[in-house]
């Protein structure tokens, strides 16, 4: 257990050393400060602008900047379902890939245009290089930067004082992808490459197996299997911003558990950092631009209380296993000379704890992204990641709209501990109307509203229980882990659940949409309504939102939405299936 | 209106009152301005009809568990309902004995002032604006307006509840008189300013009573914040239907739950406690403000007023005594103190006022000089008069006067006597110090200085302390010179003050204030004080002052009291706070709920869950029908807190939210555990629930 900890307290430190810094560079991007980059990259920004001709000093009213943010999204969309769908006649197809089908092609555009990144495919055999490339990858990197701008309008919107703009999208756009994105996607890229991920667009490899294998056929015979197909790919550029982006879309069907996603401990390290490490710095580009540095580290605090709660659940769940595992003796549960515990669906050159971080990260953040099969966790180690989907990806997590949601639940928080200190709420010196009452509602909502309506009416299908692969309380584990990734706007796979169907690629492509556009519309209204008031005077009457009491009260809404939204869901899929296992 | 004071609950005839209000609240149209409890009503009919099926022999329980829930149902409606109609109660009684006081009387209309003889009678509710009515003794004012000549004693007790009668005059801060007040003696000619049916009484009563009342925006907020958890918890309990037709078929068994305990958990899940008990809470508020004899123009008033930080006080009658003291005799020109005492309190025997006589107190306790009878001295007193500005006596030949340094100086100088320096510096040195110089002459030679002292209130610099530990400011107003200003201001502990106060510096002072984020709130009763009134987002206007100054402010002060403000705040702050307070416990309750009802609908299906029934409930039956009678009792249960307001303590805002969180919070996760596990017991074993 000591090994867990002491692995996983270095992936935070690690996480937060790099996130400081990266947090205050982004927030000198955000206002167009000058920073070490700026020589190089200026003149290529200022090229941008003058080809689309964008007038850069456009200050955007919140509805217009909204209306850039849709028409952006709804392109993107149908452009990127185009794409899937007719790739068998476009470039760069050395293995001559079909069309998906419209179904899954929605699916696939709304996953990735959501920064959802849910895959209902395997890559290596749905998809041609060229949709993985000029399609998902394109969208890995400006859906992230989507999530980042709204963040920026908000900020904006709390520090403005009785404006009507709340920034400009495409500047936003424009410098989140050249100065941020891009540069972390090389460096990792780069790295990840040099450990042996594939960077090519040759077409798959044939090779001789080291040991054939031996396969029996349906009619009793066997065959000899002695070569084997290597699938390569432009995949190290992809996987960097997969990891960076909080996209979580692998390159192949397994991702980042795949050998040639993530080969050794080092990519591992590296993928795992960058799952965090944007939506981390973001907190601390949130405190500094707002002028109140104490803000943004309440912010943080209070979700990394949370994630660090999640590990440790989740490590320790692992590690001990459960009674069943213990009891047939196949698996050796004590950590004597080797790892131990639940390593079912763990990589062996991973283990417990690194598996057990990557499960916390990649549901903390919206990544989705995964190293190792969530559905073979033990019931409490799986209901830690789907709870975490299930708060509404505000455990840091996606790209600026973790941050966004986490302000939505702030918000909340003030308007209840407000009203308590006999005051109309207020936070950072804005005054909570019944208007931001209602966006913040949306903000907070629409993933609960999302998960409880899609895996309910799920449930009730009897196709579903076709999808699944297992019977009882872990069926209903699958089909909820289904809906929360999808409400969640996470990706991420509880493996063991079919999810190609018509039905459910349709339902959780709208359950994506919902979740992704409904609450960044809502902090766009806010990010309008809050630049136009005044700001309030902070007095000994004000209640303080950067203080212990305050991070815990957040913790504890979060907390509390969550536990009375999904309580009974749980009851009967995680919860039932451990207490069938324990008593 | 001392009555108000009584416990309400202890009223017979508003308890009564309010049991048939909340029958009469049934009414759908009615519900349905409060989503919450509106989900609780179409819940309570949707059971009544099931049972109704059941007897049929259409079910998914017994149709006597079907009919406990929708009666318990039907309760919670009626609690609701109730916790309105007692809030209101208090109201609408203060409303009918105002009603009754008013009488449609006829109006003594005459065409102008000098024809006062010509009188026409009509009715008092066919008057109109700017007609002129003539109003003798012992008849009732017949509309609101400006006294236009003639000054009289009015009996203002309808609305004020002060039976000493005031004195009401032409021209003025005292010239705005009520409609259905009673001249006592003498006569007014009346202006009339507002036409029949918009008069101050009839807002007066259609506030108390709560007609007009509008949600407030806070109020609004909170609403949909209620409303947007009610939808979450339809969705849940709707998707845990699904949820359980699934894993009943996974596993082979039958479905544990049934449409009768769905609806009874997703009415224990909802916000029903603070759904029922908001309206209340502001009603409350509402009518708490008006026990303290304030009238608030809006309930968007009382909130503004917890959100204040800046107070603006005046002076007079808030932070000193209304009159200055004689505090000490300073000699001048070689004089003794005993000289100037002796003179002053000569020049001081006939002056009947608070000064005056302060003057003969202060030398009698000085020099033992007993005051001396005017009659016996054949002393002539010479009043102050507005030309002279001084007063004094003429007593054995000699002249003594006193009065301000500049008009002792020009008496002295007229009669050719020499105004020192050290004079001059000596009164200067006064009023430095906050005090007020009065200067003594005798026979055209100045004596020396009495020092007259602002009096602070006792106890205003603890409450000021008070109010800035809990981020509010006092700005302390007055027409003295900043020196004097300064002074008090730093003796009584405010903030802040604005010397030499005119009209356009209060106004100028608000709109700085509010510039930097501040939120103002202001006394005001003169005609001058209306534009202030009307900038300051808390405005409180003397029942006394004039009528623009009450229809610029959002509040007036029946008793125009000067202190009511910090009062008024109180009584703002106590309101949001009950209302968080409220909130906090009404979701914290559900944490207990969900405890005694998940475990107990699926035990049969996982046992395992038994695990979680950690109050150890009897059956899914009786742990449904705990939790749901809990759900209906607690709302009566905290309808007198949310009457009285929660406890209110001058403190900073982080000590207030976790002494609240502390009660509020753990006790709302704590007190509903106790209180179902009692109630399951009862019911199990009074044989209730087999």
């Amino acid at each position: 257990m000591t090994n867990v900890v002491i692995q996983m307290a270095l992936y935070c430190l690690i996480l937060v050393g790099l996130a400081i810094p990266l947090g205050a560079y982004i927030g000198k991007v955000m206002n167009g400060e000058h920073v070490f980059l700026s020589r190089i990259l200026v003149p290529v920004e200022n090229g941008i602008y003058k080809v689309l001709k964008v007038d850069k000093k456009e200050d955007m009213h919140w509805r217009k900047y909204a209306a850039c943010v849709g028409v952006f999204s709804v392109i993107s969309l149908g452009v990127l379902w185009l794409i899937l769908c007719i790739q068998k006649v476009l470039p760069l197809n050395p293995e001559g890939i079909g069309g998906t089908s419209w179904h899954l092609g929605f699916n696939t555009a709304a996953s990735f245009v959501t920064n959802t990144n849910w895959q209902a495919y395997s890559g290596e055999s749905t998809l041609s290089y060229f949709s993985q490339m000029i399609g998902l990858n394109f969208q890995n990197f400006v859906s992230a930067a989507v999530g980042i701008v709204v963040l920026f309008a908000l900020i904006r919107g709390f520090i403005r004082v009785k404006q009507k703009g709340i920034g400009n999208f495409y500047t936003d756009m424009v410098r989140t992808v050249v100065y941020v994105l891009l540069p972390l996607s090389l460096i990792v890229s780069v790295c990840i490459a040099s450990q042996g991920v594939p960077q090519t667009f040759r077409a798959y490899d044939e090779v001789d197996l080291v040991e054939p294998v031996v396969v029996e056929n349906e009619d009793g015979s066997t065959t000899e299997v002695t070569k084997g197909v290597v699938p390569l790919g432009p995949a190290a550029s992809q996987i960097a911003i997969k990891q960076l982006g909080t996209n979580g879309g692998g390159f192949y069907g397994n991702n980042s558990a795949h050998p040639l996603e993530n080969p050794n401990p080092f990519t591992n390290l590296l993928e795992m950092i960058a799952i965090l490490l944007i939506p981390v710095a973001l907190c601390f580009t949130f405190g500094r631009n707002v002028k109140d540095k104490r803000q943004g580290r309440a912010i943080f605090l209070a979700m990394f209380i949370m994630l660090a709660a999640a590990l440790a659940v989740i490590g320790y769940n692992e590690q001990k296993g459960t009674p069943q595992i213990e009891q047939s003796g196949v698996v050796y549960t004590g950590a004597e000379d080797q790892a131990g515990g639940n390593m079912e669906g763990k990589e062996t050159r991973f283990g417990i704890a690194t598996s057990a971080t990557w499960a916390g990260f990649t549901t903390a953040a919206s990544n989705g992204s995964v190293n190792s099969m969530h559905d073979s966790y033990t019931p409490i180690g799986g209901l830690v990641p789907m709870l975490l989907m299930m708060l509404g990806e505000v455990v840091f997590g996606g790209t600026g709209c973790g941050l966004y949601g986490m302000l939505g639940f702030a918000i909340m928080t003030v308007f209840i501990a407000g009203l308590m200190v006999g005051r109309t709420p207020e936070y950072l010196c804005k005054k909570i109307e019944p208007f931001e009452m209602k966006m913040a509602v949306l903000v907070c909502l629409a993933t609960p509203v999302a998960i409880l309506a899609g895996s309910g009416i799920a449930a009730l299908l009897p196709a579903t229980a076709d999808s699944l692969n297992n019977p009882g309380a872990h069926g209903l584990s699958e089909v909820l882990y289904a809906y929360s990734s999808a409400g969640g706007n996470n990706g991420s796979a509880f493996a063991g659940f079919n999810a190609n169907t018509p039905f459910l690629n349709v339902s959780i492509g709208l359950v994506m949409l919902f979740v992704r556009f409904v609450p960044m519309f809502a902090t766009l209204a806010i990010a309008g309504h809050m630049a136009a008031k005044k700001k309030v005077a902070v007095s000994a009457g004000t209640l303080p939102t950067h203080n212990a009491m305050f991070i815990f009260l957040l913790i504890v809404i979060v907390l509390l939405i969550g536990a009375l939204s999904f309580f009974p869901a749980l009851s009967l899929g995680p919860i039932a299936e451990y207490f069938q296992m324990t008593v | 209106m001392s009555e108000k004071k009584k416990n309400i609950f202890a009223d017979h005839k508003i308890m009564s009152r309010a049991m048939k209000d909340s029958f009469m609240k049934l009414n759908p149209r009615m519900q349905v301005k409060n989503p919450v409890m509106f989900m609780v009503f179409i819940s309570a009919i949707l059971t009544l009809v099931m049972f109704g099926f059941s007897l049929a022999g259409v079910r998914d329980a017994h149709p006597g568990y079907i009919l406990a829930i929708s009666v318990i149902l039907w309760f919670t409606v009626l609690f609701g309902n109730f916790a309105e109609a007692i809030a209101e109660g208090r109201g609408k009684a203060q409303a009918d004995a105002l009603r009754a006081g008013r009488r449609d009387v006829l109006a003594n209309k005459i065409e102008s002032i000098e024809h006062k003889d010509k009188i026409v009678q009509v009715k008092s509710t066919e008057l109109k604006k700017g007609d002129l009515v003539y109003v003798k003794a012992n008849e009732q004012i017949p509309a609101d307006g400006d006294v236009v000549d003639g000054a009289a004693s009015v009996d203002e007790s309808a609305i004020t509840g002060e039976s000493a009668p005031v004195i009401r005059e032409s021209g003025g801060d005292r010239s705005a008189v009520t409609g259905g007040t009673t001249v006592i003696s003498d006569w007014l000619v009346i202006k009339v300013t507002s036409n029949a049916g918009e008069g101050f009484m009839d807002k007066m009563i259609a506030m108390v009573e709560g007609a007009s009342r509008k949600k407030t925006p806070n109020e609004l907020a909170l609403q949909l914040f209620l409303v947007a958890l009610s939808i979450i918890f339809v969705l849940v309990t709707v998707s845990l239907y699904s949820y359980s037709v699934f894993s009943s078929d996974q596993m082979g068994s039958v479905n544990p739950t049934s449409i009768t305990n769905l609806v009874a958990l997703l009415i224990c899940l909802a916000p029903t406690t603070i759904g029922a008990l908001l309206s209340a809470i502001g009603i409350a508020g509402m009518s708490r403000l008006n026990q303290a004899n304030v009238l608030a123009m809006s309930g968007r008033a009382i909130e503004a007023a917890g959100d204040v930080d800046i107070l603006l006080l005046d002076k007079t009658g808030t932070i000193t005594l209304g009159n200055r003291q004689a505090d000490a005799f300073i000699p001048v020109d070689g004089h003794t103190e005993e000289e100037v005492a002796d003179a002053a309190q000569l020049s001081s025997l006939a002056d009947e006022t608070p000064e005056g006589r302060s003057i003969v107190v202060l030398a009698k306790e000085r020099f033992d000089m007993r005051g001396r009878n005017m009659a016996e001295l054949h002393a002539e007193f010479v009043p102050f008069t507005a030309k002279t500005r001084m007063s004094g006596i003429n007593y054995r030949g000699s002249e003594i006067r006193k009065g301000a340094a500049e008009a002792i100086k020009a008496y002295v100088e007229e009669k050719g006597g020499v105004f020192s320096k050290a004079c001059e510096e000596t009164a200067a040195r006064i009023a430095s110090q906050g005090g007020t110089p009065l200067v003594v002459a005798k026979d055209g030679r100045v004596v020396g200085v009495i020092q007259l002292k602002d009096i602070v209130k006792q106890g205003v610099k603890e409450k000021f302390a008070d109010l800035r530990k809990m981020g509010i400011k006092t700005i302390m107003i007055t027409g003295d010179n900043p020196l004097t200003a300064a002074s008090i201001a730093a003796e009584a502990g405010v903030d802040d003050f604005l010397a030499e106060a005119t009209p356009e510096g209060k106004l100028e002072m608000i709109r700085d204030y509010q510039q930097r984020g501040h939120l103002v709130a202001m006394t005001g009763d003169g005609t001058n004080d209306a534009p202030a009134l009307a900038q300051a987002d808390v405005a409180v206007a003397m029942n006394t002052g004039t009528q623009a100054a009450k229809e610029a402010g959002n509040m007036v002060d029946l008793d125009s009291s000067p202190t009511k403000l910090i009062e008024i705040v109180k009584i703002g702050k106590q309101l949001l706070m009950t209302r968080g307070a409220l909130t906090t416990f009404s979701i914290a309750n559900d944490v207990a709920k969900y405890f005694a009802i998940i475990p107990a609908l699926f035990m049969g299906l996982y046992p395992g869950l038994s695990a979680l029934n950690i109050m150890g409930l009897h059956s899914a039956d009786s742990a449904v029908l705990s939790a749901i009678i809990y759900n209906a009792l607690i709302i009566i249960g905290l309808i007198p807190l949310a009457l009285k307001g929660v406890k209110y303590r001058e403190v900073p805002a982080a000590k207030m939210l976790s002494g609240n969180l502390l009660v509020y919070g753990l006790g709302g996760i704590i007190v509903p555990f106790a209180a179902i596990k009692v109630i399951d017991v009862l019911i199990t074993v009074t044989g209730i629930v087999g």
